[in-house]
């Protein structure tokens, strides 16, 4: 049994819960909040071109690996990164830093995960785990999702670390090489919260951000008459799934923004950010109930086209709301 | 959202195992975390992905069954794969792996083929060319 002792904590989503885990190991504390807000997680986009077992994709975040480079780059954080050729050297290089007492990184795919429930094995790349110490073979996991620490045997790890597809992990391990005690959060909060204005707002493809929200309404008005209505249902369920299914902390990382919000309010004492978190929060509530309502228009697959035309204007509706809470946020003062 | 809203619609996706984090206000309007067991819409498109799966592999299975195609796309099918999932899994071009999943090809594939597919879906050669009816 190794002796490392490992503050484990669940956090909602696995990139920004990694982060904040490493971090606490050496004494500085990131809430997940606040690595998403630093790091600027926030987003949407729908990409009807790229097709994830023939489901249109949605997300609510930035791409994999983005926040975890912005906060270690504005907190002055240096990490070490590695990929690998063949999953021996993979294993020996993890087995090496983790004798020394370091926690290290992980990216792998939950479909080899045999730790998660069933259900929720799908072939997904992006997924952060951190080991921090081994039990004879087994390595010991603080996986974020989960509610405690857990053992995965070295067989099962060296294949999630080497799964193939899109993207593929080619064993990803990274580990801290110094991280400072004390940080200021004044100016990492003002660069994350000015990149994801623009992020949201100014992008100038219609896919993405505030617009990402529009285009996606307007397609998914049509789905009944464009590709059927089985594949509507399974379209929509996709939008659902992405929104709320584990890793979000709900209504599509909007709450997660809105504690954030919150948290950089009683910081930097700006009461215009705690304004702007109770009105997101409210988006949030506005995305739940979207969810709720494309829900049961699955459940009763046999539906008339008027309630995928209520469902596009939830969405409008939340483009607008989103539209004016960052547009308030990029005019606040930092 | 509120504290006492977060969803606790358990279907055993979770296996009664494994509790989800949401973020949600207190009293006082202050965010923290709360653990749930599911919400029925997630729950709803999650069924709803895993039925479309098992679709999938019914329909690949009667059509191994009846010679159509070959066991090589029920154990994409099975393992969730697509076309290039699988293909890289084996090494090999789609237009390679779309050949081999004619059954004429299938019956002349070598050893050594075979048993790419056979690590790539975790079984045995013997599993591969032979399904359960």
């Amino acid at each position: 049994m190794s002796d490392i002792q490992f503050s484990h904590v669940q956090t909602a989503h696995c990139e920004s819960g990694v982060i904040s885990n490493i971090f606490r190991h050496y004494g500085l504390h990131i809430s997940e909040p606040m690595a998403f807000g630093i790091g600027a997680g926030i987003f949407f986009g729908h990409l009807p071109f790229i097709k994830v077992n023939g489901v249109p994709g949605t997300t609510y975040r930035i791409w994999p690996g983005a926040i975890f480079q912005r906060v270690c780059k504005r907190l002055g954080v240096k990490m070490q990164s590695q990929n690998f050729s063949t999953p021996e050297k993979a294993m020996l290089e993890l087995d090496r830093v983790l004798e020394k007492g370091t926690p290290v990184g992980l990216l792998s795919s939950v479909y080899y995960l045999p730790y998660l429930p069933a259900a929720y094995r799908f072939h997904f790349n992006a997924h952060n785990i951190l080991a921090f110490g081994k039990n004879g073979d087994n390595y010991q996991i603080s996986d974020p999702v989960m509610d405690h620490v857990t053992e995965i045997d070295p067989k099962s790890l060296a294949e999630a670390r080497f799964a193939k597809g899109f993207p593929a992990p080619k064993g990803k391990m990274y580990y801290a090489l110094s991280v400072p005690e004390q940080v200021s959060l004044q100016k990492p909060i003002k660069e994350g919260i000015e990149q994801s204005c623009h992020y949201m707002l100014k992008l100038r493809l219609p896919m993405f951000g505030v617009s990402g929200i529009r285009y996606l309404a307007k397609r998914l008005k049509h789905y009944p008459e464009k590709v059927g209505e089985r594949k509507a249902v399974l379209y929509l369920g996709n939008i659902i799934r992405m929104q709320e299914e584990i890793g979000t902390g709900g209504a599509g990382f909007r709450f997660m923004y809105a504690a954030f919000l919150q948290e950089a309010a009683d910081l930097l004492k700006r009461d215009e950010l705690g304004v702007l978190s109770q009105d997101l929060t409210r988006v949030g509530d506005l995305w739940r109930n979207f969810a709720f309502n494309a829900g049961r228009v699955c459940k009763n697959r046999a539906v008339n086209n008027m309630s995928y035309g209520e469902l596009s204007e939830m969405l409008m509706q939340c483009a607008a709301e989103e539209e004016l809470i960052f547009r308030r946020l990029s005019k606040v003062k930092l | 959202m509120k504290k006492e809203e977060v969803p606790q619609d358990g279907n055993n996706m979770h296996e009664g195992t494994f509790k989800q984090l949401f973020y949600a206000t207190d009293n006082e309007g202050k965010y923290v975390p709360v653990t749930s067991v599911g919400w029925e819409p997630e729950n709803v498109a999650m069924q709803q992905a895993w039925e479309e799966v098992h679709a999938r592999m019914e329909k690949a299975r009667q059509q191994v069954l009846s010679g159509e195609i070959s066991p090589i796309s029920y154990y994409m099918e099975k393992n969730l794969m697509d076309l290039a999932l699988l293909a890289s899994y084996v090494s090999k071009f789609q237009w390679q792996v779309k050949r081999h999943m004619k059954p004429a090809v299938f019956k002349n594939l070598s050893e050594r083929t075979l048993q790419r597919y056979a690590a790539a879906f975790k079984i045995t050669i013997d599993e591969l060319k032979h399904i359960k009816g």
